[in-house]
């Protein structure tokens, strides 16, 4: 074996890079360029994070004070309900595989483009028109029954714009199904020769994974949904308690697609950021075939255990009894991974650039979210802290303080190669610290307030809680600073960031073996591959901190 | 109050206390030992430290990991079983529970003690006795929350759902709706109000509007048809009445169950569905004719013709 | 007759592939069909359980002739579909688009059946809501199931029915091969559309007619 020496296969064409194909306004709506497409939904994606960030904001600036001064109660319970719509599906649930999936997924298994590219900018339209829909819904006035609909309010008493609202979320699932299908198929059909499953990157297994909980959780919301618009516009009785139908059925439809939907938001946060920890340890994630494993038995038994957002529902104590058990048994594998992250860094050569600052932010702050989902699992506990702010701190905790910072790790880790610009690395960092700080000021309090008894989806309160309000408030302000930095500095090195080299990290994987931004066929021949990934130091040997040049997947040429 | 601590109004909130902060404990040592490490780590390993890197573990990697696998497992399942023991003991109420009906609507509750006193937005019941509460929604699901008990339970159409509880501690605490059910949903609060049995007492007797809610239902019995078929003298092959609460029923579909307050309620409106064995489907719903007011008299009337069952 | 290579896609590295990825995806998306259907048929299973008699009620009133003639036609529309992807195997244009034709022509066919099934429903006052003629009151919900299921399947089979037909069109023009990947495609979704009819079938027009 040669000494580690540097192996890139340079792909020095005459070829132009993807941003250069094309300059037109047409040539970007009608490409069915991968990377392209990543880049359309990322736009889109970062519009709504705002919309959804707004809604939000007002909810908090109201919220400082325990009567409603600012807002009518209306006013209120509609931008709760707009911040939940948009942040879930309009911005969490595309997020990572739309943008940095699209643009990664091909590069990485080294293929040219995804198995069926038309198909993939189809999904984007269909996600913009769903998209119009809602702001369809939001500028008719908006809808109030919380993101959840729940039957019978939304079927017969809301007198908000349910069935637009609705009908939006309805169109972009397909976009969802559709990303699914595709990745699904990318995976199994175009790995490079030689990638063989267990040599797959596992931002590739994290997609796929996400991909399959896609295809096969969301046409069950999309059912409800239908359902949801069936009764109210077309007077069929589906849910209503005077015909014999049963609101709770509604729940249990809702919850069977929701609860997976957490898997779709939170499995490719832990691909981006094992694929962070390998790099700026410089170390082979630890226990990459448990790791797997891990991601696919979170995506199987999260089928399983939609009950628990039910224990108060009126369903029987048996059920609750075992959605609990469930519940508690999908805990595991997302402790399997903390511990794997953690020992990652074991003996490595670790650096701190903006990626791993997110890439550590995430693993912090995934763990006391997923630990105070343990508390959620406890039916006892759960009765007195459902449908109060501990839930709703628990679920931003993984949401926001994981797959926000993971999807922020990503973009910052993989910039230089989508753009190819650096960015500034002292803004970053800082943006990064900034974002922890405000993200648990934000919500820490919030697991207080809950336990103490405030519930959610509350426009007045009771004045005891205003103190943890307030903080809570500020948190949230320090957090939209933190949110509006990237969004300057990134777009400022678009035109004024140095140029990054192919590799600026000396990162492995093959996305990293071809220029940044890559060709339009992001690979001048095809790659050969021929070892496992992470290969950051020879098998049993740890990292020296000399050593910043990996050897690839392709091995010595 | 700081609003850090809620008040604890029963020896159950009490326990659920201890549970709650003995999870907390364990997860704060859990989250300490894990940023503990990682920080450590990131420290010691950052590039170009002295710490030593050299080989890696290799033999012991499997080990280490179905090690921490099956700890994690069995700690796992350890609060799980703990969690659920405490589920089930608390899944059924004692008898001889007092029984309060709850009625939950946009954006009120109503509530009916069995004396027939009718409260709006207040719960009064006394401490040191199980009480039960029956409850039902006259429009959408809402959610009866008492922080203070750190019970809550949703509040259906259509269906009754029960809460019960055994306070130990007089006082004013929060009762809250926790299901979004509309524009007033924030509003929709109001007070538990415990007092000492004799406090209790006194109140309800002193409250006016305090009726016999069984006498009502007779009187309803008679009025709305009932006695017509259900009468021991009528010629219709109808079920006798007397002694049917709380005791086991045979159904037409070879079921048996035992008849409660939901199923006397559905036997009212929806008769079709739990046909008695050896009786024709014949009887006539009364949805839309008995209402949710009315339904509780008819069944606290139906209760007092149950043996030995003493009025309080 | 000339043998023309088929035409392969990007990013697709050979024909044979491509060909294995585009029935692939489609039974990906059929597992995603599958349990988009099983939502509507477990709410139906819930309700039927709860009041069955109530279902025998209302299933009386659906009409058995538009069931069963629906039913002969969509299995028919499978027989030409699937002859019609063996045809294209071999390389038989003409006789890939008679098929495809007249898989077209069986499933308007079905649409037309549907349309006077449901005019006749109507006429009997069979949509939900007050008025609704039958009782008890759970009589809505199987009809509200029938209308549900029947129009999505509609949908579906409309969908299909653009599908088949353009791609016989472009068979016909030339703008696509006989020997292209689309064709088991499409017919593992027609396939589909008429297995979904076939569960259907029994859970709307049998329920109490044993």
């Amino acid at each position: 074996m040669s000494d580690a020496a540097l192996v890139y296969v340079r792909h020095q064409d005459k070829e132009q890079n993807y941003l250069q194909a094309g300059h037109t306004l047409g040539s970007w709506l009608t490409s069915t360029d991968h990377k392209r497409i990543g880049i359309l939904y990322a736009l889109a994606i970062t519009f709504f994070f705002f919309i959804g960030g707004i809604a939000v904001g007002l909810v908090r600036i109201e919220l400082m004070s325990p009567n409603g001064d600012f807002l009518t109660d209306d006013a209120y319970n509609r931008l709760f309900t707009l911040h939940g719509i948009v942040m879930v599906w309009f911005f969490l649930v595309p997020s990572i595989p739309a943008t940095l999936g699209n643009f990664l997924l091909p590069m990485m298994i080294g293929a040219k483009d995804v198995a069926f590219p038309k198909i993939n900018l189809l999904s984007w339209y269909i996600f913009i028109v769903g998209a119009c829909f809602a702001v369809v819904s939001i500028v008719a006035g908006g809808v109030d029954t919380g993101w959840t609909f729940y039957t019978p309010f939304s079927t017969m008493f809301s007198n908000g714009d349910v069935i637009a609202a609705a009908a939006g979320v309805f169109i972009v699932g397909f976009s969802s199904i559709a990303t699914g299908v595709n990745f699904i198929t990318t995976v199994h059909m175009l790995r490079a020769p030689g990638m063989t499953w267990f040599r797959l990157p596992l931002f590739v297994w994290a997609i796929y994974a996400t991909s399959v909980v896609m295809v096969l959780a969301t046409p069950v919301l999309a059912m409800s949904l239908l359902l949801i618009i069936a009764e109210r516009w077309l007077g069929m009785p589906i849910f209503n308690p005077a015909n014999g139908g049963d609101p709770i059925l509604f729940q249990h439809l809702f919850w069977f697609y929701s609860h997976p939907a957490v898997y779709i938001m939170v499995l490719p946060a832990m691909g981006v950021v094992s694929e962070i920890f390998a790099c700026f340890a410089r170390r082979r994630v630890f226990g990459y075939a448990m790791m797997v494993y891990a991601m696919m038995s979170i995506a199987v038994i999260g089928f399983f255990v939609w009950g628990h957002h039910m224990f108060v529902s009126g369903q029987s104590q048996y059920a609750n009894f075992v959605f609990s058990f469930l519940s508690f048994i999908v805990a595991v594998p997302s402790a399997i991974k903390v511990f794997n992250w953690t020992a990652t860094l074991f003996r490595g050569q670790i650096t701190f650039e903006a990626p791993m600052l997110y890439a550590l932010g995430f693993l912090g702050l995934f763990t006391i979210g997923g630990l105070t989902g343990l508390f959620l699992a406890s039916v006892p506990i759960d009765v007195h802290v459902t449908d109060t702010y501990f839930v709703v701190a628990h679920f931003h905790y993984i949401m926001v303080g994981g797959s926000v910072s993971a999807f922020f790790a990503g973009l910052h880790f993989w910039w230089p190669k989508i753009t190819g610009r650096l960015y500034s690395e002292a803004w970053a960092r800082f943006a990064a610290i900034v974002m922890f700080l405000g993200f648990n000021t934000t919500f820490m309090p919030q697991f207080i307030m809950g336990y103490a008894g405030m519930p959610r989806r509350y426009h007045v309160y009771p004045p005891e809680f205003q103190i943890w309000h307030v903080m809570s408030s500020v948190g949230a302000l320090v957090l939209f600073v933190a949110y509006t930095l990237p969004l300057i500095y990134l777009t400022w090195s678009l035109f004024y960031g140095k140029k990054a080299g192919d590799n600026p990290w000396a990162a492995t994987g093959l996305e990293w073996q071809t220029a940044s931004p890559p060709p339009k066929h992001n690979f001048a021949e095809l790659p050969h591959v021929k070892a496992p990934p992470y290969r950051y130091h020879p098998d049993r040997q740890a990292p020296e901190a000399e050593d910043r040049k990996p050897e690839t997947q392709q091995g010595a040429m | 109050m700081t609003g850090a601590f809620p008040a604890t109004a029963s020896a159950y909130a009490g326990e659920w206390d201890r549970f709650f902060f003995m999870l907390t404990a364990i997860s704060g040592l859990i989250v300490l030992a894990i940023f503990i490490v990682i920080v450590g780590f990131s420290i010691r390993y950052r590039r170009g430290s002295k710490a030593k890197r050299g080989m890696l573990p290799g033999a012991i990697t499997n080990e280490i990991e179905l090690g921490w696998t099956s700890a994690t497992a069995i700690v796992f399942v350890f609060l799980f079983w703990w969690a659920a023991v405490d589920q089930l003991k608390n899944v059924v109420p004692p008898g001889h529970a007092l029984e309060i009906h709850v009625l939950a609507k946009q954006w009120m509750w109503k509530v009916q003690q069995p004396n027939g006193v009718r409260e709006i937005d207040e719960l009064h019941a006394p401490v040191g006795r199980p009480v039960r509460l029956i409850m039902t929604s006259q429009d959408v699901i809402h959610s009866l929350f008492l922080p203070a008990l750190r019970l809550k339970q949703d509040v259906l159409p259509g269906r009754y759902t029960y809460l019960w509880f055994t306070a130990d501690k007089p006082g004013v605490y929060h009762l809250l709706c926790s299901e979004f059910c509309g524009t007033e949903h924030s509003r929709m609060t109001g007070r538990l109000v415990l007092m000492t049995a004799a406090d209790y007492a006194r109140w309800s007797a002193a409250q006016p509007g305090a009726e016999d809610l069984a006498a009502d239902g007779e009187k309803l019995f008679r009025s709305l048809g009932c006695s017509g078929c259900h009468a021991p003298q009528s010629s219709v092959h109808a079920p006798d009445l007397n002694n049917v609460y709380g005791h086991k029923v045979q159904l037409s579909d070879g079921r048996s169950i035992v008849a409660d307050e939901a199923y006397l309620r559905d036997s009212i409106l929806l008769p079709q569905k739990d046909v008695v064995a050896g009786f024709d489907p014949i009887m006539p719903s009364f949805r839309g004719i008995v209402g949710d007011g009315d339904m509780v008299k008819l069944i606290a009337y139906l209760k007092s013709l149950a043996s030995k069952r003493e009025r309080p | 007759m000339s043998e023309v290579s088929p035409v392969v896609h990007e990013p697709w590295p050979s024909f044979e592939r491509q060909k294995m990825a585009v029935s692939f995806g489609m039974w990906v998306f059929i597992a995603s069909e599958v349990l988009f259907f099983s939502g509507l048929l477990l709410a139906y299973t819930i309700y039927r359980h709860l009041d069955a008699e109530a279902f025998k009620i209302a299933s009386r009133e659906t009409e058995v002739f538009y069931g069963g003639t629906n039913t002969a036609i969509l299995l028919t529309s499978s027989l030409t579909m699937a002859m019609a992807v063996h045809a294209s195997d071999h390389g038989f244009r003409r006789m890939t688009i008679r098929c495809l034709a007249a898989t077209v022509a069986f499933g308007l066919a079905f649409l037309v059946m549907k349309g006077f099934e449901y005019h006749s429903d109507l006429d009997k006052g069979l949509w939900p809501g007050p008025g609704f003629p039958l009782h008890p009151a759970t009589t809505q919900l199987f009809w509200a199931f029938y209308w549900i299921a029947t129009g999505v399947h509609a949908v579906h089979l409309s969908v299909g029915i653009g599908i088949v037909s353009t791609i016989a069109v472009r068979l016909k023009r030339g703008t696509l091969l006989v020997k292209a990947s689309t064709f088991e495609g499409a017919a593992l979704y027609w396939h589909l559309v008429d297995t979904i009819w076939i569960i259907l079938l029994p859970m709307i027009y049998l329920v109490g007619r044993a």
